[in-house]
């Protein structure tokens, strides 16, 4: 195994192996702190930065960071490869990828063509000496469009998930925040709950719930339980309405296990959803999310870096055409990103490495009451994010969600980037807000303040 | 504003829907930005929150009502030496410091303990849970324990302790079982909820799995005689079946029938509101 080194002054670092100088060059969070593996000092990180630039692009296809004989995920990074896609930029090393993602070169065309010759460690690596706002442009330029009932990852827009969360998945709570984030103009990305139970007839009445509102008022969206995924699996095969199927991804095989999913379990799950035909665009029947630390808390990280092994959960993730993937950057708590400041940066780092793979990538956008961050964090990262071009953001009344106890974005939260970005819901939906009401008519996305007739309906049956 | 002057808020008239869940609806808007009213309400909850977090675990309070209640208690502390530690450095929390094991050693030598179940109270992420809700439900637990022959370890009260501290608190004790109470990640609306952990033959290494948990007790959600009541249940079957952990659980948690509901809800037609 090859060791990297670079002088500093007449100090010179040497770094064991790629995956230390992965690690050491990962600008600071408390997660590679915890796992043991950050650099031990600052001049350590930026040595280490700078042995990363001049490292070839291609040594990441003959090193692997974790085993490929023991690490199914690593077989699949390699196995599926495309040295064609990756030809333009084989030649480079990571500093020199750094300036060719900058320039007008690296165009939207160019970087999507290019996705499938990247491997997620290349991306991993590259975002390791970037800045904000070089995360930022690259990623505004890349652009990745799914498909189900409406159409996600356009220029110009920013979709929603509606998550009605709650703690008892009781049926008319869950509807009475559905009814606030329709009215909200949210839910163009998916209307997906965070079931209280795992249980199957509890998903599936839930599902059954969905599937009704959606039919009924005729909503170009997708419904999902956020169930696992072998719950959605038996649902399934009972017949139940499922549109997207939800996973939770890491980025190694041992990582993946504590979560109780691999590859073939992923691949059996897609294809009974894609049988069902349900979407009427298109037939990305996935939605998963990730977040970093995910692997280091299973103990399954091998020595790497939070934030590798989360790219790395981006090759499972774009096996499988998903509609949405999304990180869920503060939820795991301050032990893996400590502050506002280091979720900010791991939310746009995640983005970033997403949409260069070609995921149609979104953000939770969040944080819990023992982490060091607050609302202003939140507006932070989420007029960032949205800069950046992100695809999806959740909502929820008011920040708080009353079933996971943590705090994501408000239904008011997508209003205020759409206003200030000038940015609009999936198209489909968009016409949908405007046909039912929500929306005044016209070109620019405007709250109705009058209730929509179809809604006020339906309110006065509630006593 | 004076009174002529219109409203710059806008109102949501489903406020009444408020009725079916406490999630923050129908909160209207200002522009599309949250009124003053309801910011001002999450920030206020967030900070309550917040000082959960921080609040220092008064261990000498508890101690005092432990003892008025005739029962011994063992002060510990973890390795985590602060809060800023202990945030960042989980490991060090599961842990007992030095000090504290020594203490745990001596108290065991100057009379053997036989004990069944010991039962551990730690601060965790809620001092203020701990503060609120410990004492309460250790009572309803002794109710509960009143009439078997359970024997139970002096109360180990551990500032800056994890879940997993309860592994080596409970294996220095040689109990049985042991029981951690501890302070729940404070809620926006629940800063003081208090969680309940059982582990049958505790020892270092344990891992969750193999833990069962009782969540969110509080007078405003499970209360402190059915907490114990399940608690019990559990002590109960873990003793019989000799484990704990997600076996116990899968045979002795029934399938929530409540949650089996047709999905009826006043958006559909079909199912009347």
């Amino acid at each position: 195994m090859a060791t990297y080194s670079h002088c500093v002054g007449d100090l010179a670092y040497r770094f064991a192996s790629l995956k230390e100088l992965m690690a050491k060059a990962t600008p600071a969070r408390s997660g590679d702190f915890l796992a043991e593996v950050a650099a031990a000092s600052a001049e350590e990180r930026v040595a280490a930065q700078m042995a990363l630039a001049e490292t070839p692009l291609k040594t990441f296809l003959s090193e692997a960071l974790v085993p490929y004989e023991t690490d199914e995920v690593t077989r699949l990074i390699i196995d599926t490869h495309d040295a064609a896609a990756f030809a333009p930029v084989s030649h480079l090393t990571v500093g020199d990828f750094r300036n060719w993602l900058l320039s007008p070169q690296a165009d939207e065309a160019a970087l999507s063509a290019l996705a499938p010759g990247l491997t997620p460690e290349m991306a991993a690596a590259v975002s390791k000496i970037m800045r904000v706002q070089d995360l930022i442009l690259v990623a505004q330029k890349c652009r990745v469009i799914t498909r189900f009932r409406d159409t996600l990852g356009l220029s110009g827009r920013l979709a929603t998930r509606l998550q009605p969360n709650h703690p008892t998945d009781d049926p008319t709570g869950i509807a009475a925040t559905i009814l606030d984030g329709l009215l909200y103009g949210n839910g163009d990305a998916v209307i997906g709950i965070n079931p209280a139970s795992d249980n199957t007839g509890a998903v599936n009445a839930l599902l059954e719930m969905l599937d009704a509102i959606i039919r009924q008022y005729q909503i170009p969206t997708q419904s999902c339980i956020l169930a696992h995924v072998t719950t959605t699996i038996e649902a399934m095969e009972r017949g139940a309405p499922v549109d997207l199927v939800f996973q939770s991804i890491a980025g190694t095989e041992a990582a993946n296990a504590s979560f109780g999913v691999n590859l073939g379990i992923l691949q059996e799950a897609q294809q009974a959803a894609l049988s069902l035909k349900r979407g009427t665009l298109g037939d990305n029947v996935m939605y998963f999310e990730t977040g970093q630390g995910s692997a280091l808390s299973a103990a399954a990280h091998h020595g790497l870096d939070q934030q590798t092994c989360e790219a790395r959960a981006y090759a499972v993730a774009r096996q499988f055409k998903p509609l949405l993937v999304n990180t869920v950057v503060g939820f795991i708590g301050p032990e893996y990103l400590y502050d506002g400041k280091q979720i900010v940066r791991a939310g746009l780092e995640d983005h970033f490495c997403g949409k260069l793979l070609g995921l149609p990538m979104g953000c939770d956008i969040c944080y819990t009451n023992h982490a060091e961050a607050d609302q202003d964090d939140m507006d932070v990262l989420l007029t960032l994010l949205s800069v950046a071009g992100c695809t999806y953001i959740m909502g929820i009344p008011g920040s708080d969600d009353i079933m996971l106890n943590y705090q994501t974005t408000s239904f008011h939260d997508a209003l205020y980037v759409r206003e200030v970005l000038g940015l609009k819901p999936a198209p489909e939906f968009e016409a949908w807000l405007q046909r039912t009401g929500v929306f005044e008519p016209g070109d620019r996305p405007r709250l109705n303040d009058a209730l929509p007739q179809a809604f006020g309906r339906v309110l006065a049956k509630v006593a | 504003m004076t009174m002529n002057e219109p409203s710059a808020v806008v109102t949501n008239p489903w406020h009444r829907l408020r009725q079916f869940t406490p999630a923050r609806i129908a909160l209207g808007r200002a522009g599309v930005s949250l009124p003053t009213q309801p910011q001002l309400e999450f920030q206020l909850a967030h900070a309550r929150a917040r000082d959960a977090v921080h609040l220092p675990f008064d261990l000498g309070g508890l101690q005092t009502q432990l003892h008025q209640r005739s029962c011994e208690t063992v002060a510990l502390h973890s390795a985590a030496t602060d809060r800023h530690r202990y945030l960042q450095r989980p490991d060090l929390g599961r842990r007992l410091d030095l000090a504290s094991r020594d203490r745990l050693r001596a108290r065991i030598a100057q009379a053997p303990l036989a004990c069944d179940v010991a039962f551990v109270i730690a601060d965790g992420l809620s001092a203020l849970a701990v503060h609120r809700n410990a004492v309460p439900l250790l009572e309803a637990v002794m109710i509960e324990l009143r009439a078997t022959t359970w024997r139970v370890a002096p109360i180990a009260l551990v500032e800056q302790g994890r879940v997993a501290i309860g592994d080596e608190v409970g294996q220095l004790l040689g109990a049985q079982q042991v029981v951690v109470f501890i302070g729940e990640r404070p809620g926006l609306s629940s800063p003081d909820s208090l969680g309940v952990y059982l582990t049958y033959q505790p020892r270092v290494g344990r891992t969750d799995a193999e833990r069962n948990c009782i969540s969110n007790v509080r007078p405003a959600g499970l209360g402190y005689a059915a907490a114990a009541h399940k608690l019990f249940h559990l002590m109960t079957e873990a003793s019989r079946r000799q484990l704990s952990g997600v076996r116990l659980k899968d045979e002795t948690e029934t399938a929530p029938e409540r949650l089996i509901s047709n999905g009826r809800n006043f958006l559909v037609d079909s199912a009347p509101g």
